[in-house]
């Protein structure tokens, strides 16, 4: 690790001004600065800041400093973040981890993580090794020809289904992001991840609407039963009257370089039958424009039965 | 940066860079050595302390930003007797070269804490902590004899 400046801002003004590195957890963090894939000379642990709290007032808000084991324990939290947030990391990763710095992670990529390979997004121009090199875990859907990392955090892909917001404060003072324009695709500059700037804090998440996540799951698909990222997950919220979809919210983990949402998904949906038969049809569309490698193929035939199973669960018919 | 962490019930205080991990100031400045250094890098559970009473991977947490008690491994037992949990691992042969141990007896204490006592949960909880012996039919029959017993005694008093 690079010798750093640490410091503990007490108030927010303090904390944007500075040029800092914001530490939460840590559990990225210090991870990627062990490894030397970053490498900040001013730290600015944030855990003293007031973004803590989880209210049930005016939508669902929850503090962006919430350790990820506190919200999943919450009664008000829809059902789709308590099971992704329980099916994340380990009891201690959760116990330490805000759910500020969950939506900020890095990819997971085995070349990002090893300063010693081509990675664009570590370093800018200097190719991507994933591209002929062990692929299997990576992206089939939003890639481009310099980047085919996927985003791995489960909680994002539960957020960007029910719809939610994040509060923003910064140098330039307050806003208000959809988390499904937060996120940035690959293109041409993978080291762009995301809507923040130097100094910007997420302060809050909020959803919106909660009602509509009443009927709500999270599937995650992954090669050990625990502690392990996804290869496939889908986060689903269902409104089924008289048998009929009325309304579907649905995203997708472990395929894509964003939590993908899934829109085309959700409009086949709305106005069918709540049957396997309509769901198989429906979920065809997700593996519309993916893209495999040489090594996750299998990918695309696993996001259609990730999504049935998921909206299987949620009208019941998930014990054929 | 001077600093002072609460360990085990003594106050301790050192100067440390801000980079020097909890793991290493309580192994290599501090003599606490139950906590081991297995990956460094939050990925298999042996540096597993307790931070203001929750279970934390002291590899990835700096020890400048700790301020909460901090229970290890050496805080559990009260002078000759061990904690239940650490009498449970010896009942049950929970261990096989102890390398891992220290990490999943934390974690053991907070899955009783909890009440899990289910297999599966027990496994889930405890999927934390990766032991290389694969010791792992017999710390999970641990963690539920340690559970029970810890119950029995709540029962009676
Ligand atoms: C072994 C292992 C297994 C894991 N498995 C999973 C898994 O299965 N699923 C999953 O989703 N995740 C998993 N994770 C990732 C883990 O969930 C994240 O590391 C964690 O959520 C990050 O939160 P943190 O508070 O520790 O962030 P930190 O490490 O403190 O910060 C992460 C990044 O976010 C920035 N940041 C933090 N807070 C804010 C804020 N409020 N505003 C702006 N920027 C901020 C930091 O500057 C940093 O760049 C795993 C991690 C490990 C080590
Ligand atoms: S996929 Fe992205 S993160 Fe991985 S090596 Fe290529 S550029 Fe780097
Ligand atoms: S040494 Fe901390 S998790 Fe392995
Ligand atoms: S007993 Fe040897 S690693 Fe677990």
């Amino acid at each position: 690790m690079r010798p750093f400046e640490l410091t503990v801002p007490a108030t927010v003004d303090e904390a944007v001004a500075g040029g800092h590195t914001f530490l939460a957890g840590g559990t990225t963090l210090v991870d990627l600065m062990k490894l030397d894939v970053v490498a900040p000379q001013r730290v600015a642990d944030i855990t003293a800041l007031p973004f803590h709290g989880i209210s049930t007032e005016d939508g669902l808000r929850i503090g962006a400093l919430e350790r990820m084991s506190d919200v999943a324990a919450h009664p008000g939290v829809p059902a789709a973040v308590t099971r992704a947030l329980l099916l994340s990391a380990s009891q201690q990763l959760r116990n330490m981890a805000t759910i500020g710095g969950n939506l900020m992670q890095r990819t997971r990529c085995g070349y990002f993580r090893d300063i010693t390979m081509p990675c664009n997004k570590r370093r800018p121009g200097s190719g991507c090794a994933a591209l002929e090199g062990n692929n299997r875990m990576h992206a089939v859907l939003g890639t481009s020809r310099h980047c085919v990392a996927t985003h791995a955090s489960d909680l994002a892909v539960a957020l960007v289904a029910l719809d939610a917001e994040l509060r923003i404060t910064g140098p330039d003072g307050g806003r208000t992001v959809p988390l499904t324009d937060f996120y940035r695709t690959p293109g041409e500059r993978p080291d762009i991840e995301n809507d923040l700037g130097s100094g910007d804090l997420v302060t809050e998440i909020v959803i919106p609407y909660p009602e509509l996540a009443a009927n709500s799951t999270y599937v995650k698909i992954r090669d050990r039963q625990s502690y392990e990222f996804a290869l496939c997950s889908v986060a689903a919220a269902l409104d089924v009257r008289d048998g009929v979809v009325a309304e579907a919210r649905i995203a997708a983990g472990g395929v894509g370089t964003i939590p993908w949402r899934l829109p085309g998904v959700e409009a086949a949906l709305r106005g069918e039958p709540a049957t396997e038969a309509a769901f198989t049809a429906a979920a065809e569309i997700a593996t519309h424009g993916t893209t495999p490698l040489a090594h996750n193929g299998f990918k695309v035939p696993l996001l259609k039965r990730t999504l049935v199973r998921a909206l299987l669960e949620l009208t019941g018919g998930d014990e054929r | 940066m001077d600093i002072a962490l609460q360990i085990n019930g003594t106050t301790e205080h050192l100067d440390v860079s801000p980079g020097v991990t909890l793991l290493d100031a309580l192994r290599e400045r501090l003599g606490i050595t139950g906590p081991k250094k297995g990956c460094d890098r939050g990925q298999c559970g042996a540096c597993t302390v307790h931070i203001g009473g929750r279970t934390a991977l002291s590899c990835l947490t700096l020890a400048a930003t700790v301020r909460q008690p901090i229970t290890t491994v050496e805080g559990l037992s009260t002078h000759d007797q061990l904690h239940p949990v650490q009498r449970a691992f010896a009942d049950q042969d929970a261990l096989q070269c102890g390398f891992c141990t220290p990490g999943q007896i934390m974690s053991a204490v907070a899955a009783t804490a909890q009440g899990i006592d289910d297999p599966d949960e027990v496994r889930e909880f405890m999927s934390g902590n990766l032991c290389r012996c694969s010791a792992y039919p017999n710390i999970v029959a641990a963690v539920r004899s340690a559970g029970s017993e810890e119950r029995r005694t709540d029962a009676t008093v």
